[in-house]
């Protein structure tokens, strides 16, 4: 029997009323299961109630996780896999004009590292969520990578898409992924230096050209004669 | 002028991709056949590169990254409202759409609700914005398969969706007009008969689509069984939205997983899936899909509560600490923004996870051994924005 579409949806379902406690009890009953399978790969854990679930694991287990997620429990859809750079950007507020930046000599100090959900030691992260598609719920993977050594094993031998999310990963962070035979560049040039999204990588567009762009607005023609020539004359 | 060898390699090394993939495929029998990023058969500016054995591909890679804007960098210097700028430029077709997961992210960080009006508005113009889209994907898969008159068809019946999202928007293709907590304007006088007016026109160019295409025996032997994706494969690639559907995976994430902030729950609609999982498949699910999407647009335009359109937000935004995951079924599959805040007017990083990056992936593995002409129907078929591969 092929079934070519689903059931009429449901009309506003008891979910509605008891968001707070049920949902919460199936992330609770999840992160059970995951703790199970796992083991000591877990090593921290966030509920928000009714919303998410983050699960800190170990760099070692990396690939393990993957391989749990989708063969053990349930979580088959590969949803993305990415990173995080904690540290707070050494550039101060870049949405600033520069001049303002230079006054404000407080924006220069560097501030600690403060991680999110589920903790974190290191300055990278890395980031990846898997998906129930029957239960929908979903689990957002953290793991810890030591400045040191910059590489995770891969997720490509379970999750065959993640074989592109990992190249951007590689080449936006830095950060490379031991399996992984082809960590190409996807979307940078080949002779590219540098990896755009660390912070401490700056984001030249606004180096060279103060926000919000006042040196782009160009007298109106004739207008120059009404003695806005000064202003003009600055760019 | 004597050329030394490391400067030989420093050249080959900086012609980036282009080189690496050459070379790979470069081989002694066989041949290598580029299409794009200028080639016509492909959308925008894809480029892909395939290893042919006579007319069979032995090896196909898409190669993205020519229109690479860097928004994931970008927002990390732009306030909140700003982001929306910025974003509603990654699935140029469904623009609205884009904005509405981030616009939910803030919007659960900051612990702020939109009031019921705006919600529900907020739906319709996001089912718009679906139908914009796709629509242009029937024609456009008429076009590719040498059949124009639907795509003069759907870019003629896609106007009447786009008069509305600019009437009510003031923008055609860009709309700018979700907010957190809200929306920037309320309905102009007289959308509403207007819009049921252009569902009506929606309806005909499926029709139109089906009796002119579908049931066509060329389109037919051109994709029944041309690009089988099995169901595991597709979720081991998080394919997502009518191409995971295709494959026979019941799962919307409007109906399965709908973020609050939208009301699909308003309407009473069904979720189709396909078994079969090729190209044929991937096109009756979206052409269901649109179908059932002016269904919800009929139901909901009828149900619009009176009351205010913006919630009390204050003037500056601030967004608190904290990680939020929102993700919708937009036009080409799940989209969703993973929005990390440092109580800062900006964020502190956002990862955009676009549909088309994880459909196209996909590609690899199912160009495997297929004829030429089959790569451009598998295209078309699974159906991609590039600026929602390159972001």
């Amino acid at each position: 029997m092929i079934r070519l579409s689903s059931a009429d949806t449901p009309t506003t379902d008891a979910a509605d009323e008891a968001v707070e406690t049920v949902t919460d009890e199936r992330r609770e009953a999840l992160l059970a299961r995951i703790t199970e399978v796992l083991g000591d790969a877990v090593v921290q854990s966030h509920i928000r109630p009714g919303d998410d679930l983050w699960v800190r694991v170990t760099r070692e287990a990396w690939a393990d996780v993957a391989d749990a997620s989708r063969n053990r429990l349930g979580l088959r859809f590969f949803d993305f896999l990415s990173a995080i750079d904690w540290l707070p950007s050494p550039f101060g507020r870049d949405m600033d004009a520069q001049e303002d930046l230079d006054a404000d000599a407080a924006a220069a100090e560097p501030a600690p590292i403060v991680t999110g959900y589920a903790g974190g030691d290191t300055r990278f992260q890395l980031l990846a969520r898997v998906f129930d598609v029957d239960e929908h719920i979903g689990v957002t993977f953290k793991a810890d990578l030591p400045d040191e050594d910059l590489s995770a094993p891969t997720w490509t031998r379970t999750f065959l898409g993640a074989e592109w999310h990992e190249r951007e990963t590689w080449e936006m962070f830095g950060i490379s992924f031991t399996g992984n035979a082809n960590l190409a560049h996807l979307y940078l040039p080949g002779a590219f230096e540098g990896n755009p999204l660390r912070k401490d990588f700056p984001l030249l567009a606004r180096r060279v050209k103060p926000w919000p762009g006042i040196v782009d607005v160009e007298p109106m023609p004739g207008a120059g004669d009404e003695g806005d020539s000064d202003e003009g004359g600055a760019s | 002028m004597t050329v030394t060898d490391s400067q030989k390699m420093a050249y080959v090394a900086a012609q980036a991709a282009d080189a690496r993939v050459n070379l790979q495929f470069e081989t002694e029998d066989g041949m290598t056949l580029n299409m794009g990023p200028q080639h016509p058969a492909t959308h925008g500016t894809l480029r892909i590169v395939a290893q042919l054995d006579g007319e069979q591909v032995v090896r196909c890679e898409p190669i993205p990254g020519y229109m690479h804007r860097g928004y994931e960098k970008l927002c990390e210097v732009r306030t909140y409202p700003q982001v929306t700028t910025l974003i509603n430029r990654i699935d140029w077709l469904g623009s609205f759409a884009n904005e509405v997961p981030f616009i939910l992210a803030a919007e659960k960080l900051m612990d702020v609700e939109a009031p019921p009006r705006a919600q529900v508005i907020r739906t319709i113009l996001f089912e718009l914005s679906r139908l914009g889209n796709i629509s242009l994907f029937l024609g456009d898969l008429g076009i590719q398969l040498g059949g124009i008159t639907i795509g003069f068809y759907a870019f003629r019946d896609r106007e009447f969706v786009l008069n509305q999202i600019e009437a009510a928007t003031g923008g055609r293709f860009h709309p700018n007009f979700d907010r957190i907590g809200g929306l920037k304007d309320d309905l102009p006088k007289g959308w509403i008969a207007e819009t049921h007016r252009a569902m009506d026109r929606m309806r005909r160019l499926c029709d139109e689509f089906e009796e002119l295409v579908l049931g066509n025996e060329i389109f037919q032997a051109r994709t029944r069984g041309i690009g089988v994706i099995p169901a595991d494969i597709a979720t081991s690639y998080g394919m997502s939205g009518a191409n995971l559907r295709a494959t026979g995976v019941d799962w919307d994430l409007r109906r399965d997983a709908c973020p609050p902030g939208l009301s699909y729950d308003l309407a009473d609609w069904k979720v189709w899936t396909h078994p079969d999982g090729d190209s044929y498949a991937r096109t009756w699910v979206r052409l269901q899909e649109v179908r059932e999407s002016t269904h919800i647009v009929d139901q909901l335009l009828d149900s619009i509560p009176a009351g205010p359109i913006m919630a009390k937000v204050p003037r500056i935004i601030k967004v608190p600490e904290g990680e939020a995951w929102v993700a919708t079924e937009n036009p080409l599959g799940e989209m969703g923004y993973y929005v990390v805040s440092k109580g800062d007017l900006v964020p502190f990083r956002v990862k955009i996870r676009s549909a088309s990056f994880n459909n196209i992936s996909v590609v690899p593995w199912v160009t495997r051994g297929v004829f030429v002409p089959d790569v451009i129907t598998i295209m078309a078929s699974l159906y991609f924005i590039l600026g929602d591969i390159d972001r």
